[in-house]
C-alpha cells in the first residue's frame, strides 16, 4: 500500500486515540500494536512495519507486533543475527534511518543488510520507544523502494513511535502491583523456548548467557534455521551443542 | 501597559527550553526572568507548594539574598501564601500602606527593610487550585492594570504548563522503567527454567515449580531469584548444584 499519501494528521489522531483507555477483555496489547502497525503501513508510504521490545542487556526481547509481508521475518532476522537498525536505534537512543539498505545499509550491517534486501526491503527506518533515559523497544518501518522518508513521513514515524510507547505504558499502568503486564507474556510467547534453551546451553557448555545465545545464533545461522527451531531441538534433546575446540590451535595460530 | 509583543519573546524562549535536555529549574528561572523583564518589576520569584502544603522557593530572576529572603518569609504569611490558598491573584500591594502591614506584618516589615515597595502574586493554576505562585517585587511603585495582570497571569500559566509537562514525563519514565524491568525479569525466569531443568534433569514446568517453591521458601521474589540463578548461581547453592 505504498500509494497512499502521507497524512501528518494521523499521528495526532492516534495520539488522541492512545489517550483513550483500551477496552478490557479480548483486545490485548499484541492485537492493538498489530493494528497500529497496520495503520502505519496504510497511512505512510511503507511496505511493512514491526515493533520489537528490547531488554537492557538482552537485545531483541520479543516481537510485539508486525504488519506487511515478511515484516515479522525481518524483525526476527535482527534477533537471529544480533544486528540491525532496530538494535542500533535502541543502543544510540536515536532514530536509525537507512534509505539505501543494499548500498550503505549493507556496509553498516554486513549480514543483516543483504539478508533484509533478499526479503524485499530497500529502505528501513527505526525509531526508539523511549522517554528520558528509559527505553523499552523500537518501531521499524520498511519500504520496498530505496529512498529517504519525506519530512512529513518522518514526523508521522515519530508520531507512531510515540503512540506505540503510550500503548505499552498504558499496559504497564494497568498491571497489578509487582506483576508483569498481561500482554507481555503474549509478546514473549514466541521467545520463551529460546530463553529456556539459552539456559540449557549455559549448563551444557558452562558458559555465560551471552555466549549461550551466541552459540544458538551461530548454529541457526550456519544451519539456515530459525532460532526458534534450534531452541526446540535443544529442549527436546535432539540437538546437543558441543563445547568449542580450544580457541587457539597451536598448529595454525602461533 | 505591557506590550503584547514582549509576551511573544517569552513563548519563543520557552519553546527553546522545551527541546532536548529539559531542566525544570532552568526553565522556571527563565520564566521568572522574563516575567520580571516584561512587567518591568525589579525581580520575580516562583514558589511551589510541597506535599505538606508549604510553599518552597524554586526559582528566581536573580540570585539575590534579599529576593530569597522576601520569598522565604512568605512560606508563613504574605501575598504568595494568600494567592496559593485562594487560588486567585493578589496584586497591587503597596508596602507603604498600613493595610499591607496589618495583613502580613512580618513580610511587610522585612520586604520594606529590604527596599521593596510593591509586590504582586499570581497563582500557578491547575484544575481550579494553585500549585504555586509567581511573585513580582519592585523597589518602586509598580501598579499593574487589569490588562497587565492578564499578561503576567499568562506567564504564570506557562510556568504551570512546564511543571505539569515535567511531571508527566517523569511519570512516563517510571512506567517505562517498570516495563523494562518486567521484560528483563520475564526473560530471566525462562532462562532460569532452562538452567534448572538441565541441572536437575527435569522438565521446564517442573523446573519452574522448583524455582517458585525455592523463592517462596526463602522469602524472596521469583524474579530476583531467577536473575541470580542466571548471573550468580553460587548465591543459591541448594538450588543450582546438581543433586548427588
Amino acid at each position: 500500500m505504498t500509494t497512499s499519501r502521507p497524512d501528518p494528521a494521523v499521528a495526532r489522531i492516534l495520539l488522541q486515540l492512545a489517550d483513550e483507555p483500551l477496552p478490557a477483555g479480548a483486545d490485548g496489547l499484541v492485537s492493538t500494536l498489530t493494528r497500529l502497525c497496520a495503520a502505519l503501513v496504510r497511512h505512510l508510504p511503507a511496505s511493512g512495519s514491526g515493533i520489537t521490545l528490547v531488554g537492557e542487556g538482552h537485545g531483541s526481547a520479543g516481537i510485539a507486533a508486525a504488519a506487511g509481508p515478511r515484516s515479522r521475518s525481518l524483525e526476527e532476522l535482527q534477533f537471529t543475527l544480533g544486528e540491525g537498525p532496530c538494535l542500533d536505534a535502541h543502543a544510540s537512543r536515536r532514530p536509525m534511518l537507512e534509505p539505501d539498505l543494499v548500498g550503505a545499509g549493507s556496509h553498516r550491517w554486513p549480514i543483516y543488510g543483504p539478508r533484509a534486501a533478499e526479503l524485499g526491503v530497500g529502505a528501513v527506518f527505526a525509531f526508539p520507544l523511549q522517554i528520558g533515559s528509559a527505553r523499552v523497544g523500537v518501531l521499524d518501518i520498511y519500504r520496498r523502494q530505496p529512498g529517504p522518508l519525506s519530512a512529513e513521513a518522518l514526523a508521522s514515524g515519530h508520531g507512531f513511535a510515540e503512540v506505540a510507547l503510550r500503548l505499552l505504558l498504558q499496559e504497564q499502568a494497568g498491571a497489578s502491583e509487582g506483576r508483569a503486564p498481561e500482554g507481555l507474556d503474549d509478546v514473549l510467547a514466541h521467545r520463551m523456548e529460546v530463553y529456556q534453551a539459552q539456559g540449557m546451553v549455559m549448563v551444557d557448555l558452562g558458559v555465560k548467557p551471552a555466549e549461550a545465545m551466541a552459540r544458538l545464533r551461530g548454529h541457526a545461522f550456519a544451519a539456515g534455521q530459525d532460532i526458534a527451531a534450534v531452541a526446540r531441538d535443544v529442549i527436546d534433546g535432539i540437538l546437543h551443542l558441543q563445547r568449542d575446540h580450544p580457541p587457539h590451535d597451536p598448529g595454525e595460530h602461533p | 501597559m505591557i506590550a503584547l509583543d514582549k509576551l511573544t519573546d517569552v513563548f519563543v524562549a520557552v519553546a527553546d527550553t522545551l527541546v532536548a535536555d529539559f531542566d525544570i529549574i532552568e526553565f522556571l528561572e527563565l520564566v521568572a526572568e522574563k516575567a520580571a523583564t516584561i512587567s518591568a518589576a525589579s525581580a520575580a520569584g516562583i514558589v511551589l507548594g510541597d506535599p505538606t502544603g508549604r510553599l518552597q522557593f524554586v526559582a528566581a530572576s536573580e540570585q539575590s539574598v534579599r529576593l530569597l529572603e522576601a520569598l522565604a518569609v512568605q512560606s508563613e504569611s504574605g501575598p504568595c501564601q494568600d494567592c496559593f490558598h485562594t487560588g486567585g491573584p493578589v496584586v497591587n500591594t503597596d508596602l507603604r500602606d498600613t493595610e499591607a502591614h496589618r495583613r502580613w506584618p512580618a513580610f511587610a516589615r522585612l520586604a520594606t527593610s529590604l527596599g521593596y515597595q510593591s509586590v504582586h502574586a499570581l497563582p500557578l493554576r491547575h484544575q481550579g487550585t494553585a500549585i504555586g505562585a509567581l511573585t513580582l517585587l519592585s523597589v518602586h511603585a509598580h501598579p499593574l492594570e487589569d490588562a497587565d495582570v492578564r499578561v503576567v497571569q499568562a506567564v504564570a500559566d506557562i510556568a504551570t504548563i512546564g511543571i505539569l509537562q515535567e511531571r508527566s514525563i517523569r511519570a512516563s519514565g517510571v512506567l517505562t522503567e517498570q516495563l523494562q524491568y518486567a521484560l528483563v525479569s520475564r526473560i530471566s525466569i525462562e532462562q532460569a527454567k532452562g538452567i534448572l531443568s538441565r541441572i536437575h534433569g527435569i522438565g521446564v514446568d517442573d523446573a519452574f515449580s522448583l524455582l517458585r517453591s525455592y523463592a517462596r521458601g526463602a522469602g524472596l521474589g521469583l524474579s530476583a531469584v531467577a536473575t541470580e540463578v542466571v548471573n550468580e548461581p553460587d548465591r543459591h547453592p541448594t538450588l543450582t548444584r546438581p543433586p548427588r
